[in-house]
């Protein structure tokens, strides 16, 4: 029986199409995965099924749940339902919680709004959800910051599902948490919708997430379900080719044609970073944090080194060791020879080191162009001929000359990535630090990317140092993998070899909790070889 | 881009405080400091628009003048704030944590710790009553307004990727913060500007008022305010008008403010 069943569901925002015939069946004790890239306007159907669409909305079609239709609803009855017959569950858990109330009080508060138990009821009730919901070692009175990024999300869900609600929505829920959270937050919902006879909407960028959770699957591709299907026989088939693209891209190996050499460039030795932590008594010593403690390996010219952890781990102290912004109290870092060391670089030897950061949108100064952000980095090695320069590092980077003098807010995301390398490009360095330069990317941008930055390294003899918690991304592009854990490294060797034989227990729960696409649904796609 | 409303009404208002400023430099209705005791207290009407004072003084022309004296005190005072708070607030914000952050806002607090109005009696009681102390006084005041809304907004701008590119591009955190960090706040030192003005025009008039600022014979809308209070019975006149002169402009220069953080604030944008 369908619990939710949504026909033709289409959205204008102040005139521009959103969403344009919608329509999908979610049955109950089931897992719907909606499917698609950011402005496909997956989160928008969620919206607007819940009724809390931005001014200048206007809906169209229809959303059945209990003989009831959602879209026709006025605010006051839709109050009644969010939260009590359908939960919601976001993709920040950081910013989902308020940080002034404790976590048992904001549980509780769900129940007493709907008038579902008194105050004292609605604790009891709260301290079973959060039971439920994995955290009963956790005192109600705690605060939001005193627990983790999967904890939080847990608590969001205990706030989602307080009422039990029939219909669950998730938008993304695992995107900002490590894969081993992932892993355990994905189970919690699936346990949830089983037990409890509720259907779960699942939003989600990933294909793997999918495959693993979801009894159907639907791609949306610019406000349309583009195909729909039993999760199994969709990953199987494939109609349409937007599902064929986006299965290509998620699963794309660049192709590299490079050979490390055997000459060092960059060589960390017995690196250790810590930090003082503020005393706990008047009179104690003041705790010590080790973010990096005793790292030492060698990246080679022309090579690409992955460095994987969890938040957390380190990789983001290291990473700024390494390109001379923090200073080590043990060890030391050698850049082709030449020692790094924070604020005693000179301007030759900054310059064999770049770095390209994850968030496309914060990576440059909004009120410069393009010329002058691509040119920051010849503050280093000033050229005469700049202009001719950056003019070629866009060129480079799959761009054109002639975007140098617009602003970075009309590019995409992708573009801006593709800015960020001309930037990282421009003044020849021998390594470029990938610091999850592709995670905020989609599937088929992400390609792209990784195409452009095997290309570059064949052309230019470019080494990577290439950082990310995605651990599939850095199986297509490595030829080496260094995996990091509360500040060590725990494992190191050949990418093939430690993903296909990991030696570490650590690395082996990491390769275990990645969602992977079951293989045998993927054969089609080898039978018929390359399909892009 | 739409421009807010609250910005045309605050920019009419103080515009026409500015506009009688620049005016009364070329030409008044009368001579503001001419007095004519035949004509003293008149109501507003006739020869005299705003009437006259005690002294038969031209209301209107002397309110021109002090047009002048309020609007220049609160510039300076509030350029002097700008000037001194602004670097301050962001020598602090680079060395973030260190001795010179800790040093610049523990000396802010010494100053947020005195009442502003009090240290102003105290300075022109120290060097004597005058418009330049006047201005010294208000000054002092804007500097650690300044500093902290620098360091604040300067803060949250150090952890962003492209100050982290501009780093590994080898440039200084001076360099950094005039080229990614000044021009990036320059918005929010605006709307601050613009209220610390409004406020600049008050305190003026408070100094004046009590006989610390501008000397007589020159006009002041503050002392305006204090010589007619003994007469506010026979000519209340005399009190309103450099009164409502004041609230305009105060209520001119803080809806401007707010109208440019409408404008100015990119979030705002996107939500139009």
């Amino acid at each position: 029986m369908s619990l939710l069943s949504v026909e033709d569901l289409g959205l204008t925002i102040h005139g521009t199409p959103i969403l344009d015939g919608v329509s999908f069946d979610l049955p109950v004790g089931q897992v719907l995965g909606l499917v698609g890239e950011s402005g496909s306007g997956k989160s928008m159907t969620s919206l607007a099924l819940m009724g809390l669409l931005p001014r200048g909305a206007q809906v169209s079609g229809q959303a059945h749940m209990d003989g009831r239709d959602l879209l026709a609803l006025d605010e006051r009855s839709l109050c009644g339902i969010r939260g009590k017959e359908i939960g919601m569950i976001f993709q920040e858990p950081m910013t989902a919680l308020n940080p002034v109330r404790t976590i048992g009080d904001q549980v509780a508060e769900t129940l007493v709004i709907h008038g579902a138990a008194s105050r004292a009821g609605a604790r009891a009730m709260a301290r079973d959800r959060l039971d439920r919901v994995g955290l009963s070692d956790f005192p109600m009175d705690r605060f939001p910051h005193e627990l983790s990024g999967g904890q939080r999300q847990r608590v969001c869900i205990a706030m989602a599902v307080a009422l039990r609600p029939r219909l669950l929505i998730a938008d993304e829920p695992t995107t900002a948490l490590d894969v081993t959270t992932q892993a355990q937050i994905l189970d919690l919902l699936k346990g949830l919708v089983e037990e409890e006879d509720m259907a779960l909407l699942l939003i989600t960028h990933d294909l793997a997430v999918v495959a693993g959770v979801a009894d159907h699957v639907a791609v949306m591709q610019a406000g349309r379900i583009v195909e729909d299907g039993p999760t199994e026989q969709l990953f199987r088939t494939r109609r349409h080719d937007y599902t064929r693209q986006l299965f290509a891209a998620s699963s794309h190996q660049p192709r590299r044609d490079t050979r490390p050499s055997a000459q060092p460039l960059l060589q960390v030795e017995g690196a250790v970073r810590s930090y003082t932590l503020p005393r706990r008594h008047l009179f104690g010593p003041a705790p010590q944090l080790h973010a990096v403690r005793d790292v030492s390996f060698t990246l080679h010219e022309g090579e690409s080194l992955g460095l994987v952890g969890e938040s957390g781990c380190g990789k983001s102290t290291l990473t700024r060791a390494i390109l001379g912004l923090e200073p080590l109290q043990a060890g030391r870092i050698t850049l082709n020879g030449q020692r790094v060391e924070a604020g005693r670089m000179p301007p030759a030897l900054r310059a064999q080191v770049q770095v390209v950061f994850q968030d496309p949108y914060g990576s440059f100064n909004p009120r410069h162009r393009v010329e002058r952000l691509v040119a920051e980095p010849f503050h280093l090695a000033p050229a005469p001929n700049r202009r001719d320069r950056v003019a070629q590092a866009l060129v480079d980077v799959g761009l054109k000359p002639a975007d140098m003098d617009k602003y970075i807010h009309e590019f995409s995301g992708g573009q801006r990535q593709r800015i960020a390398i001309a930037r990282a490009l421009i003044i020849r360095p021998k390594l470029i630090v990938l610091d999850e330069a592709v995670s905020a990317l989609d599937v088929r941008v992400r390609a792209q990317i990784l195409d452009l930055l095997a290309d570059l390294q064949g052309r230019m003899g470019l080494s990577y140092l290439f950082i990310s918690h995605d651990l599939s991304v850095v199986r297509a592009v490595t030829d080496r993998v260094m995996v990091m854990k509360a500040g060590e490294i725990v494992e190191n060797g050949a990418t093939g070899a430690i993903f296909d034989n990991p030696r570490h227990e650590y690395t082996r729960q990491l390769i275990a909790a990645t969602p992977r696409i079951p293989p045998n649904w993927r054969e089609r796609e080898e039978n018929e070889g390359t399909l892009v | 881009m739409k421009i807010p409303l609250t910005l045309l009404a605050g920019a009419l208002l103080a515009g026409l405080a500015v506009l009688a400023a620049l005016v009364s430099f070329i030409w008044t209705p009368h001579d503001a400091a001419g007095m004519n005791i035949a004509a003293r207290l008149l109501p507003p009407g006739g020869d005299h628009l705003l009437g006259t004072d005690h002294f038969g003084r031209d209301v209107l022309s002397m309110l021109m003048v002090g047009a002048r004296t309020s609007i220049a005190v609160a510039i300076v005072a509030v350029g002097m704030g700008v000037a001194l708070g602004v670097p301050l607030g962001l020598v602090a914000a680079a060395g973030r944590g260190g001795f010179a952050d800790e040093i610049i806002m523990r000396g802010n607090d010494l100053i947020f710790a005195f009442p502003a109005l009090v240290i102003a009696i105290l300075i022109t009681a120290v060097f004597g009553p005058s418009a330049v102390n006047a201005i010294l006084a208000i000054g002092i005041f804007n500097t650690p307004v300044f500093a902290r809304v620098t360091r604040g907004a300067a803060l949250s701008l150090w952890t962003l990727d492209y100050i982290r590119a501009a780093e590994v591009a080898g440039k200084g955190r001076a360099r950094i913060s005039l080229e990614h960090i000044l021009p990036n706040i320059a918005n929010i030192l605006i709307v601050q500007g613009t209220i610390q003005f409004s406020l600049g025009i008050l305190a003026e008039a408070g100094l004046s008022y009590v006989g610390l600022g501008a000397q007589p014979p020159t006009p002041s809308w503050g002392r305006m305010l204090a010589e007619a209070q003994t007469m506010i019975s026979l000519a209340p006149h005399l009190a309103l008008i450099p009164g409502m002169a004041i609230v305009m402009t105060v209520l001119g220069l803080n809806l401007v403010g707010d109208g440019l953080r409408d404008l100015l604030d990119p979030r705002m944008r996107r939500a139009r």
